[in-house]
């Protein structure tokens, strides 16, 4: 008797949780993966392919996925890296993250045609200029993606690092001179 | 017994070997001769840099006006001495990098040739806000090295009602003496400066604090404030960082200055003795500030001394006048030898910011050769803020920069206490300089990557209705020329 | 023109210190008790002295090595030649040589080198060491050599040191016996109550070093002068010595007036080389130690505390090496709760309130 009250009872009690569990995944379900969407914005948008996929759409997927390091993506740097391993609970090793050389696109006014292709392809519109006029870049606005270095006709279109002056300098990082010396040395024993 | 419980009003600090007395026993040269050219860059200041007023080949008098200030935190530059603009353009800065800053150069012509001035006989009938007004135009910012527009910190102090106006006597870095020097000799001068300060900033008292090293100093500017009761000249212990305006505060008042807030928010304000002198010869003078006391010391200075010299003379320059035989010097350092920069090479100008110019020899230097921290937590107690640099530098080490504010980096003020005491030699300053720069290029790059969406967004938006636009235009096309041909089928029918 | 073009930040001079200085001034502090322990205990110690050291050394440069670092700077700052220093004098003079081998391999790998050397590792290597042998070879970790100076006519002379030192000691009861609180110990267990015990006890012979005990831990007069010595070149701070012998003091002083026949007197307990050693050599160690006033307080009564516990009522006498490391595991937590409060902040790292005038 006790037995089958046992029964009885527990299955019942699945049962009802069993059918809870049913419930809830139908009127709780999650439309999309969030945290993809949470990804990309988080990339540059710049749609650049730098990082070996599509766009920053793919990108992201790959990250959720954990098919891509959270160090993918170039022009974000290790400032983004670190955005991006603390939003997936990653850890992260900077040591071997190179930071970008940045780069900036520059229009040599002497080949400069003012055909226009330039600005056409430019993702945040940081060319301007009409047609027949020489183009500027506007260097606050440029992220460096050289699709305008791609179309321009008469190689005009050029990347030159950005200029370091007082206002962008900064102080680099000490090297660890005892680690480097001693290796040195220990190289020249060897 | 109650004493012990109360707040130790120094905290951390060290006792560097003071090198002082050599510059000190001296008095400030008056034979230095008048550099041919000067380099007068247009940013000495905290601010905006100043804009240029003169056109290249014009001819200027001593004192005119070069370069005036730009927007509410700014400075005017001066014309040192009269002569002629010889080039505005980008010249080496007075900088750890040398990167080129926007400067005047001026020939002189050696005659010292004066504008007209226009001294006041009796300041006191002036309004407060003209003593501010007269201050800010004569181009004269915080000469102990902060370089923050004077006339800006009087209002700020008008503004905020303060009760105490602290004078900056410390000169707590080794090497130093030129405030020493300028209160020995010119006291009056600087305890006028520091009444019109006050009455400038309808403040009732000062305190002219001086670190014990200085006997001499104290004497004379106790004698020169003798008839003055508002006036306190008080002995402070010798002690670096003495002179950081927060612990100063601290020890004068027992006042703590929290964590992002002005001295004037808690009714005290700050400024150096050489600031209170520039501000007595702008305001009795007249005199626009031209010139400064500049101790040019250090091993490989032959005779070093205290001069007064105009701004925009080379280092080179100084140099030269005080003997440096160049071969001897292992860094050339702008400032004092626990907070100043290093200087690639002679030939940069000095600024409003110089106090000194150190040519030290290899043996002054503290050893680079970095071991491994052993904890010996000497950085924990030197520190005056109250961090543990050692941590902060682990951290940076491995580029756990969020780790490091939290432990407080950004409260770090660079004094160079820890560097200093460090005994594995390691550079911790520039761990903290680096990892602060760092965050303020992350700062920046996150702001462009924002902008850059935004940018990105708006084209597509764009790029989207330029496109719907082809295709109302297309369509409407159609439906024109469909109704061009139903028109015609029409007519064709009627016919 | 100049040479030095990098960017060089302050401070650009420095304080007359460094690593190698601060070892060297520790190690002159450790000299005259040293000395006097190699004294004491004649020719064994000073081989085993001798032993320690050097492998100490050994094991370093093996160890730095390996790592492809160069050997030269790691040996030349002293360290390893202070641990296997100080590793030499907490253990019995007339230990045989391969204690001192086993020790000094267990001090620098374990309890150094594995962290990744100077400055990572947890626990104090030489504390790790010494309570490693104590439990691997209770015998010979506790087999304590009477008195026997050198030159002096009963004592082993050179040749009888090295058969001491290499094949071990024969007839061992005729010139050892236990330390004094090992024979409180024992006697306890007897039920003999402590005017009993102590009625041999001399004070004066303890406080000078004439005694039984570990190689360079007897004196408790030269061990406290060059401790006193380390704080006034301000080597190491006032808290952790003060703070470990006052929290010892007290407890000792509380029991022993509830209970003199049962607890030890605190001035017995505080006339022993081995806790000056500990207070002022070992706990003060820069590494394993926190790293602000406060915390150095705390560590010290901790380990005052649970070396009075230990010594009272747990199973070794000598019970220094497991509270030093006990409060080591302790010393991240306390440097992650005790920091300085910041310019500007209050304790919890907001800022001040400005106050009304």
């Amino acid at each position: 008797m006790y037995v089958l009250s046992a029964i009885v009872s527990l299955t019942l009690l699945g049962l009802f949780l069993g059918l809870l569990l049913g419930i809830a995944a139908k009127y709780l379900k999650v439309e999309s993966s969030p945290i993809v969407d949470e990804l990309e914005s988080l990339l540059p948008g710049s749609q650049c392919g730098q990082c070996g996929f599509p766009g920053c759409r793919p990108a992201a997927e790959a990250l959720a996925e954990g098919n891509a390091p959270a160090t993918m993506c170039p022009p974000g740097g290790s400032a983004l890296a670190e955005q991006i391993a603390a939003l997936l609970g990653l850890d992260l090793d900077l040591s071997e993250v190179k930071e970008p050389e940045l780069l900036v696109a520059r229009v040599s006014e002497s080949t400069c045609t003012g055909c226009t292709r330039c600005f056409k392809v430019c993702p945040t519109d940081a060319i301007v200029g009409a047609p027949k006029q020489i183009h500027a870049v506007v260097a606050d606005a440029c992220i460096a993606c050289k699709k305008c270095v791609e179309v321009c006709p008469t190689e005009c279109l050029q990347m030159h690092p950005v200029e370091v002056t007082l206002r962008n300098w900064r102080w680099a990082k000490p090297l660890n001179v005892s680690a480097q010396t001693a290796d040195a040395r220990s190289n020249a024993v060897c | 017994m109650l004493s012990l419980f109360k707040k130790s009003r120094i905290r951390g600090g060290v006792h560097a070997e003071e090198h002082k007395a050599e510059t000190a026993t001296l008095p400030i040269a008056s034979n230095f001769p008048l550099p041919k050219k000067l380099y007068i860059p247009l940013q000495q200041h905290v601010g905006k840099p100043a804009e240029p007023v003169i056109k290249v080949g014009e001819k200027v008098l001593k004192g005119q006006l070069l370069a005036h200030s730009q927007g509410l935190i700014s400075a005017p530059v001066h014309a040192p001495s009269s002569g002629v603009i010889l080039d505005v353009n980008d010249y080496p800065a007075p900088h750890p990098t040398a990167l080129p800053i926007r400067t005047i150069v001026l020939e002189t012509d050696g005659k010292e040739e004066w504008m007209a001035v226009h001294p006041v006989d009796d300041p006191f009938q002036l309004t407060p806000e003209d003593i501010s007004l007269r201050v800010g135009a004569a181009g004269i910012v915080g000469l102990g090295g902060a370089t923050f527009p004077t006339a800006v910190k009087l209002n700020m102090g008008r503004e905020n009602h303060i009760d105490t106006l602290i004078i900056n006597g410390a000169e707590c870095e080794p090497y130093l003496s030129c405030d020493d020097r300028l209160m020995q000799e010119r006291a009056e001068m600087i305890i006028d400066g520091v009444r019109l300060m006050l009455y400038g900033m309808e403040t009732e008292s000062a305190v002219v604090a001086i670190e014990d090293n200085k006997p001499q100093a104290f004497l004379a500017m106790q004698a020169a404030a003798e008839s003055f009761a508002q006036i306190n000249v008080i002995q402070i212990p010798t002690r670096y960082p003495m002179g950081w305006d927060r612990q100063l505060i601290r020890f004068v008042t027992g006042k703590e200055v929290p964590v992002g807030c002005r001295s004037s928010e808690i009714g005290v304000t700050i400024h150096n003795v050489g600031t209170a002198f520039a501000v007595h010869n702008a305001i009795r003078h007249g005199q626009p500030l031209l010139s400064r006391v500049i101790t040019v010391a250090g091993g490989a200075v032959q005779r070093p001394t205290n001069i007064e010299v105009p701004f925009g003379t080379l280092i080179s320059e100084l140099f030269s006048f005080c003997g440096v035989n160049t071969e001897n010097i292992a860094r050339i350092i702008m400032g004092g030898p626990m907070m100043g920069d290093s200087l690639p090479h002679s030939g940069l100008p000095t600024v409003k910011a110089t106090s000194g110019i150190l040519a030290l020899t290899q043996s002054e230097l503290k050893n680079t050769e970095e071991q491994p921290c052993i904890r010996c937590a000497g950085c924990v107690s030197v520190c005056p803020a109250g961090l543990r640099p050692l941590d902060m530098a682990n951290n940076i080490r491995i580029n756990q920069l969020d780790t490091a504010v939290d432990l407080g980096l950004k409260d770090c003020i660079s004094c160079g206490c820890c560097s200093y005491i460090c005994p594995s030699n390691i550079p911790l300053v520039q761990y903290f300089k680096y990892a602060s720069g760092e965050i303020v290029a992350r700062q920046q790059a996150q702001h462009k990557s924002e902008q850059t969406k935004r940018l990105i967004d708006a084209r597509n938006a764009r790029m989207e209705r330029i496109a719907q636009q082809q295709r109302e235009d297309e369509l409407a096309r159609i439906a024109a020329k469909a109704e061009r041909e139903r028109l015609k089928a029409e007519q064709e029918a009627l016919v | 023109m100049i040479a030095h073009i990098k960017p060089s930040s302050g401070a650009h001079v420095g304080a007359n210190i460094s690593v190698s200085r601060i070892m060297r001034q520790v190690m002159l502090a450790l000299l005259p008790a040293t000395a006097f322990g190699l004294f004491c205990f004649g020719w064994p110690a000073i081989n085993l002295f001798v032993i320690t050291v050097l492998s100490a050394v050994v094991f370093e440069a093996l160890c730095v090595r390996l790592r492809g670092r160069g050997v030269k700077p790691a040996i030349m700052d002293g360290s390893a030649v202070l641990t296997g220093w100080l590793l030499a004098m907490t253990l019995p003079p007339w230990a045989p040589w391969w204690i001192g081998v086993v020790g000094s391999g267990l001090a620098i790998i374990l309890g150094k080198q594995v962290y990744g050397g100077l400055g990572q590792n947890l626990f104090n290597p030489a504390m790790l060491a010494r309570v490693a042998l104590l439990i691997s070879f209770p015998i010979e970790m506790t087999t304590w050599a009477n008195v026997s100076p050198l030159f002096f006519s009963h004592s082993p002379g050179w040749v009888e040191s090295w058969h001491i030192t290499f094949s071990g000691l024969e007839n061992s009861d005729a010139t050892t016996g236990a330390t004094t609180l090992g024979f409180i110990k024992t006697e306890f267990s007897q039920n003999h109550l402590l005017p009993d015990i102590l009625k041999d006890y001399s004070g004066f012979l303890n406080f000078i070093g004439w005694t039984r005990g570990s190689l360079g831990e007897t004196s408790t007069l030269l061990l406290g002068l060059g401790g006193l010595w380390l704080i006034r070149q301000k080597i190491i701070q006032w808290q952790i010595p003060v703070s470990l012998l006052l929290t010892v003091a007290l407890l000792a002083g509380v029991f022993h007036v509830m209970d003199n026949q049962h607890y030890v007197s605190p001035l017995l307990y505080l006339n022993s080389g081995a806790m000056m050693c500990v207070a002022f050599f070992i706990a003060t160690d820069y590494v394993t130690s926190p790293n602000t006033p406060a915390g150095q307080l705390v560590f010290g009564a901790g380990c005052g505390l649970l070396i009075f516990v230990i010594r009272t009522w747990g199973a070794y006498p000598e019970g220094a090496g497991f509270a030093v490391l006990l409060m080591n595991s302790a010393t991240p937590l306390i440097d992650h709760y005790i920091r300085p409060r910041i310019y500007g902040r209050d304790r919890k790292g907001k800022p001040l309130e400005i106050p009304k005038s």
